[in-house]
């Protein structure tokens, strides 16, 4: 039974592609293929996970907003997206006059490809990650305040005034939360001493870093929840899209595919702020083991880690979906002051008071 | 000087918020100078929704002109219906029955309920908060359909007339309106948790939008905007109509002047108007809902006034009879024109989401500026 879960497992699956094209081709073309093979995973994964979490997002708030949520097309509404989508396909794509249409065309697909880009280093299952590059986290990191020039420049060149605006709020708002993410990702590599994915999951062994780590890991969970928040322009830090005040700020102007990709690239990057969340602080596909509980440990083992991991991540979503639907917007100013005045200051304290953990060797 | 790229001299932005906009509930539209996000003018431009109202009302018999009325302030109709009811009767000389007054007073209440039930959603939604809103929706609901039962429709009543009301209660008018005090009483502790403890919500309207009570008088607003303010002005207490003399109520007003407070009146109004339907669901005095009114109203040559308390402010009805079967001029003073004429002075300085919180506490209804 053991065997049979494991040989069905993703890692398995991998290993042998890998193997079957590395003994028939050779070795350039085995990696063309391979790169051709996970460039497509990586497109339908996309188209996936707006599907689900569009889908997703329009039950949650129906379910708090006392509604049904779309229950016409395909059964319980489960493919209101799909329609929603050829929908956007088929409709014109303008481009408004006095635009920089050069910018103004490339900004969506700048965004989209960031967003494409972060997903390298995550660990999706047991085994299971496109590229585990040693400076994994930073990586995380550097690449993912890519995708604010995506926004300016769709801002900019949209030559509309609420998209300048968005824009504007936008870039004071990624860049000053970047910090916040920034140092809370640190307190966790400063726990394990790595900054590659596999080894933090690793070290996440004998229980996750939530439990082990203290308080400091704690605060510094809660501080990355709300900075990614802000990052991903979620509510109640949706500054940059407020559609109360700016319409639909830096997207204004956007029409057809290429509003769906800005719409597909915020649901995407939401999903991969929650599964580095996932990943650094509630283990990422590591099951829930508890110290030195053999037999709990192993029956947590029978649930696949590609199961352990989607859970965590949905978790997440669920929690960021659910301060939309709660929460009221937050001004500018106390936007900023939230970061620079409260957040900022805290997860310095935090990562010194870390470091003191990791020396002392106080985890668990 | 405007250049054509929307940027003044001194290099402020210049921004139209509406005549289509998600924030400004209507067709109202903002011209505001922006120094970066910072408000520093703010100018209302209106007649996108102009109908002519009270010139078409000159046209129209002293029966007719009050179903206009209810497409002025939408969501107050049977209290504008009420206003003008009450300035042809005053015309007329005629003392309606007290069945009659006591049934307008709980219908107005009702709609004042509704109005601010609205107001609530709207409100938590201009700050960014989308939920609430069906919150308020649900419970404005009941309310209409108890108001479909007895009046036949659930937004443009058209309930008061001349002498009374139209037709007589409903038998299930007072079961319906029980049960939905005690479900609303419910909720209202429940739009606290969500909106008025949230620490976002109140960071948000602390402070902000602040309206001395000499400037509330001097740009004539009233209602909630001015009570907020600490400026007595309730027509209820002040020049009592129909029954409010004789009922126990507190006039709701706050010293804040910003933002919260005049959240804070509209939301402890929701109770003083509850407290009202309950001392009166119980004693609808028997006998006729309608006095004895001639086929043909014609209204002695003269002026006259006549003013009720909306849920927005002071609504005035003022009539020139020239002794005819029409008014020669009709003017209606909304409480909605009056109080944005005070926008620009409030949100000068403050951010430009600020400045829909700001509308959203002045509760405009722009059928009610345009008219």
């Amino acid at each position: 039974m053991v065997k049979k879960i494991t040989m069905l497992s993703i890692e398995n699956i991998t290993h042998s592609i890998d193997a079957w094209l590395n003994g028939t081709f050779n070795p350039t073309v085995a990696l063309l293929l391979e790169s051709l093979i996970v460039g497509l995973c990586v497109i339908s994964l996309f188209a996936l996970l707006g599907l689900v979490l569009v889908l997703m997002e329009r039950k949650v708030s129906a379910y708090m907003q006392i509604r049904l949520g779309p229950n016409r097309v395909g059964p319980g509404g489960t493919l209101q997206t799909v329609a929603d989508t050829l929908k956007l396909a088929m409709k014109e794509g303008l481009t408004p006059d006095g635009a920089d249409k050069f910018l103004f065309n490339l900004a969506p697909f700048l965004v989209i490809v960031v967003a494409m880009m972060i997903l390298a280093p995550v660990a999706f299952a047991k085994g299971t990650q496109i590229w585990d590059i040693n400076i994994g986290v930073l990586y995380i990191s550097a690449v993912s305040s890519l995708s604010v020039i995506g926004i300016l420049m769709a801002g900019w060149a949209s030559n509309n005034k609420y998209s300048l605006l968005g824009a504007m709020r936008s870039g004071a708002q990624i860049v000053s939360y970047e910090l916040s993410a920034g140092l809370s990702v640190i307190s966790i590599v400063v726990l394990t001493g790595s900054l590659r994915i596999s080894d933090i999951i690793a070290s996440q062994q004998d229980g996750w870093w939530l439990f082990k780590g203290h308080i400091p890991a704690i605060i510094s969970f809660i501080i990355f929840i709300i900075a990614v928040t802000a990052e991903t322009n979620r509510a109640p830090f949706d500054l940059a899209e407020a559609e109360s005040e700016l319409t639909a700020g830096f997207h204004t102007e956007y029409s057809g595919m290429k509003f769906a990709l800005f719409f597909l690239a915020e649901y995407v990057n939401i999903f991969i702020v929650c599964a580095i969340a996932a990943t650094l602080f509630l283990g990422g596909w590591m099951p829930l083991h508890i110290g030195r509980w053999e037999g709990f440990n192993r029956m947590m083992d029978y649930i696949p880690s590609s199961l352990w991991f989607t859970g965590k991540t949905f978790f997440l979503i669920f929690l960021i979906m659910w301060f939309r639907w709660t929460f009221p917007r937050l001004r500018i100013d106390q936007l900023l002051n939230l970061e620079w005045k409260y957040l900022l200051p805290i997860s310095m304290v935090n990562l010194l008071l870390m470091t003191l953990v990791a020396i002392k060797g106080w985890y668990f | 000087m405007i250049q054509e790229a929307g940027i003044t001299e001194q290099g402020d932005l210049v921004v139209n918020l509406g005549p289509q906009h998600p924030s400004t509930h209507g067709v109202l539209h903002l011209v505001i100078t922006l120094n970066g996000e910072t408000i520093k003018k703010v100018e209302p431009h209106l007649g996108y929704i102009h109908r002519s109202i009270e010139k078409m009302c000159e046209s129209l018999s002293y029966r007719q002109f009050i179903y206009v009325t209810s497409r002025m302030d939408y969501l107050s109709s049977h209290i504008n219906n009420h206003g003008c009811a009450l300035c042809v009767e005053k015309g007329l000389q005629i003392e309606i029955p007290p069945r009659a007054k006591v049934i307008r007073v709980l219908m107005d209440e009702l709609t004042r309920l509704a109005s601010h039930q609205l107001w609530w959603g709207a409100m938590a939604m201009d700050v960014g908060a989308l939920t609430p809103f069906f919150h308020a929706f649900r419970e404005r609901e009941t309310i209409n359909d108890i108001m479909e039962e007895t009046c036949g429709a659930r937004l443009t009543m058209n309930y008061m007339v001349p002498g009374g009301v139209m037709a007589d209660l409903h038998p299930n008018f007072q079961k319906r309106v029980k049960e939905f005090i005690n479900f609303f009483r419910g909720k209202l502790g429940e739009y606290d948790e969500l909106v008025t403890g949230n620490v976002i919500f109140k960071s948000r309207m602390k402070g902000v939008g602040y309206l001395s009570p000499e400037s509330a008088v001097s740009y004539g607003c009233t209602g909630p905007t001015a009570r907020g303010s600490g400026v007595s002005c309730d027509i209820r207490k002040l020049y009592p109509y129909e029954v409010y003399g004789q009922l126990q109520f507190e006039e709701v007003t706050a010293t804040g002047g910003d933002c919260f407070a005049r959240y804070m009146v509209r939301m402890q109004e929701m109770r003083q108007s509850l407290s009202i339907i309950e001392q009166l669901i119980d004693n609808i005095p028997e006998g006729e809902f309608q006095a004895k009114t001639k086929a043909v109203l014609k209204l002695p040559k003269g002026e006259f006034y006549s003013r009720v308390e909306t849920a927005r402010g002071e609504f005035g009805v003022y009539i020139i009879s020239e002794g005819g079967t029409t008014p020669y001029r009709i003017k209606f003073r909304s409480p909605g024109f009056s109080n944005l004429s005070a926008l620009d002075h409030m949100a000068r300085g403050h951010k430009l989401g600020d400045l829909v919180a700001i509308m959203g506490t002045l509760d405009l209804v722009i059928p009610d500026i345009d008219r």
